[in-house]
């Protein structure tokens, strides 16, 4: 710093310090002035951000706080993908038809509970269960009918799917075969991203190290099988949800993301190899500025620690891209029109922050899946985003800014703390194993919660605001209850219909390969291609992986 | 007056307990003693713990939409068990006509999101203290 530079950051100083007391001085209203961690300060100067240029590069260069692409949105705009299942395949491929007739861009299969967790439709653990939060996919043929239609080498497509997820993308990868797409060209992302459902959202099957086995096979084999395809979405978005603060978040998942290089390095592959197909999966919650600030700063902590620490050298592996969905726990039932509002403003954030896709919640969440309609608000919500507010002509338009950039720096620190505290604990997975992470979260849900019934924040029409004459009602889309007894019919017709000596000695197969240290996937892929069953398949490594027992705690 | 015991349950495949979580915390400092069950729970699994628990309260969450199937399966094995004085309440991602249809068919009170914990706590008080004076 010159001589002038000192003079001048002085004289800001004495400047800022008498506004200080005339700030002090003034009447101020009574209210929590804060975001998710702490107190933010009133204004923001130079001097939050002096002596620290290194978040003023161009968008596109190292370490990418300002953005992936040199082209920012005037390449090309984010992927409008929208989060959709329910009932049953036919019903399903039904709505991803309409979606993609109204200007989508890619699809986002949701899964009912029975498959997330692995089980059968015609289980007795999914009684009541199937098709209502998601659709049922319990084999390949229930997988071919929900693309049916649906070129699958012309779509990307997302699933979120986790315990079972490799055995969900073998009979993704089964049905584009069918469909006689060069697999070369599957364009997509399995969620896949165990670690954080030990944390946070609880849609697990196998104990931890078998759980990582399965994941970093699915590493090896698509980088050689299927290269465009993203083998993980490392995912803050449930930890979020869970209570985490925004720091949280923020360290957890990538804490987790490092968790998978290290694995990936430890079979022995090579981090250019598998760290470009890494992506990642954020949640963004009300508070506009912070938001913005945390996906500025994972982009930037994760490019330095693939580059310093891990010695990726493809710039491709430094580039955090990832994909994000507006926070669903900020959505209310009480005043369901209000979420419109405030979706759109996590939009906005969104964007601001550089995401690559997006999904917007739609207003009815909180009480039921979404209908046609309220998705239908949620995507023009990005529409009007993208094509009337202006918002994606500059790349990182915030950057620069003194709060943003004071903002992006404070929870990159708040998270190299958090980094060392995991540390301290023994690591992800025995911070998991004991519970520590798990227990940081439930406590910033309390805080949170408390400082909601104490009025300290305000959610509108909820604890301020409220309506009393009567509910607001808005239509709510009804799951039929045939749904479970039509997918139990054509389970049982798939059943009678494959060779079932042929289900057997694949199932035996994957069950011995599973006692050795081979690669499952194409073990798993030959079980899909047989219409062995999600549950027939998840059982088979049962027998040798167990299962995984919750450490229980409130 | 003893501390009313309340078993705060995760039915069926859903993993969403955060709301449960917050509810057991709350209910213990109102004093209540909690079992928390964890999650992935059957309706057996459920009525059995309460049963061997003894407790005065089964607190179900359920944000998965099976409510129908699995809140009345812990409704009934109770009252196979003819412990109909134990009261199911409970909470959710639950449309207001399926509240009142369960209500009916012999639940406390269902709660939907952004319920202050207070109401809960206070609910369960006054139902503690109409059934005890029922007895007395």
């Amino acid at each position: 710093m010159t001589t002038a530079e000192m003079l001048e950051l002085d004289r800001l100083r004495e400047e800022v310090a008498q506004w200080r007391a005339r700030f002090d001085a003034a009447k101020k209203r009574n209210a929590l002035f804060a975001n998710s961690g702490d107190v933010v300060d009133p204004v923001y100067t130079a001097l939050d951000i002096a002596g620290d240029g290194s978040a003023l590069e161009l968008p596109g260069e190292y370490p990418f706080t300002r953005g992936i692409h040199a082209t920012g949105y005037r390449g090309k705009l984010w992927t409008m993908r929208q989060f959709a299942g329910f009932g049953t395949a036919p019903e399903t491929n039904a709505r991803y038809k309409y979606l993609l007739s109204h200007g989508q861009t890619g699809l986002s299969v949701a899964f009912d509970f029975p498959t997330l967790m692995g089980y059968d439709s015609d289980h007795p653990r999914s009684e009541g269960e199937v098709g209502k939060c998601g659709v049922a996919i319990s084999s390949l043929a229930d997988m071919e009918t929900l693309f049916e239609g649906i070129p699958l080498d012309k779509v990307s497509t997302s699933m979120t799917i986790n315990g079972p997820a490799v055995i969900l993308f073998a009979f993704y990868v089964a049905a584009a075969e069918k469909q006689g797409v060069d697999i070369k060209e599957l364009r997509g992302t399995i969620q896949n991203d165990i670690l954080k459902e030990y944390m946070a959202q609880h849609a697990w099957v196998y104990p931890i190290e078998p759980a990582l086995r399965l994941i970093v096979d699915n590493f090896a084999w698509s980088a050689e099988h299927v290269p465009l395809w993203n083998t993980i979405s490392i995912s803050g978005y449930h930890i979020r949800e869970a209570g985490a603060t925004a720091a949280q978040e923020l360290a957890f998942t990538l804490a987790d993301g490092f968790t998978y290089v290290e694995r990936g390095l430890a079979r022995g592959l090579d981090v250019d190899d598998f760290a470009p197909r890494l992506s990642f999966f954020w949640d963004i919650h009300n508070d506009f500025f912070e938001e913005i600030a945390k996906l500025r700063a994972a982009r930037r902590i994760w490019a330095r620690h693939l580059k310093e620490r891990f010695g990726a050298k493809d710039p491709r592996s430094l580039i955090m891209r990832f994909h994000s969905q507006t926070a669903g726990v900020t959505l209310t039932a009480q005043q369901p029109m209000n979420n419109v509002v405030r979706v759109a403003y996590q939009a906005m954030a969104a964007v601001l922050g550089g995401t690559q896709s997006l999904h917007t919640n739609s207003m009815d969440e909180t009480l039921a899946l979404p209908t046609e309609q309220a998705v239908q608000v949620a995507l023009r919500t990005q529409q009007v985003l993208a094509y009337e507010t202006g918002v994606p002509n500059v790349a990182d338009p915030l950057g620069g800014s003194y709060y943003v950039e004071a903002l992006t720096d404070k929870l990159e620190q708040e998270a190299e703390a958090l980094f060392e505290q995991i540390a301290e604990v023994g690591g992800v997975v025995h911070g998991l194993e004991t519970g520590w992470l798990q227990r940081k979260i439930a406590e910033s849900s309390s805080r949170q919660q408390w400082e909601i019934e104490q009025h300290r924040r305000t959610i509108v029409g909820v604890n301020e605001f409220v309506t009393e004459e009567g509910e607001l009602t808005i239509p709510l889309l009804k799951v039929s209850e045939a749904a479970e007894r039509e997918q139990r019919a054509r389970m049982a017709q798939m059943r009678a219909s494959r060779d079932n000596g042929l289900v057997e000695s694949r199932l035996t197969a994957l069950r011995e390969a599973s006692r050795t240290d081979t690669n499952l996937m194409p073990f798993i892929l030959d079980c899909a291609r047989a219409y062995c069953t999600l549950y027939e398949i998840r059982a088979a490594m049962e027998e040798v992986f167990g299962a995984y027992r919750e450490p229980v705690f409130f | 007056m003893r501390p009313i015991r309340v078993l705060v349950a995760k039915p069926g495949l859903d993993g969403h307990d955060r709301g449960a979580k917050v509810v057991a915390a709350a209910l213990r400092d109102a004093g209540m003693e909690v079992i928390y069950t964890g999650l992935h729970q059957t309706p057996e699994m459920i009525a059995t713990a309460a049963i061997q628990e003894d407790v005065d309260v089964v607190g179900l969450s359920i944000l998965s939409g099976a409510h129908m199937t699995l809140i009345p399966r812990v409704l009934d094995l109770l009252r196979a068990d003819g412990r109909d004085d134990i009261l199911v309440t409970g909470g959710g991602i639950i449309p207001r006509e399926d509240m009142d249809a369960l209500e009916a068919r012999g639940t406390g009170r269902l709660f939907g999101p952004g319920t202050p914990t207070s109401e809960l706590v206070d609910y369960i008080h006054d139902w503690f203290e109409a059934r005890e004076s029922q007895t007395a």
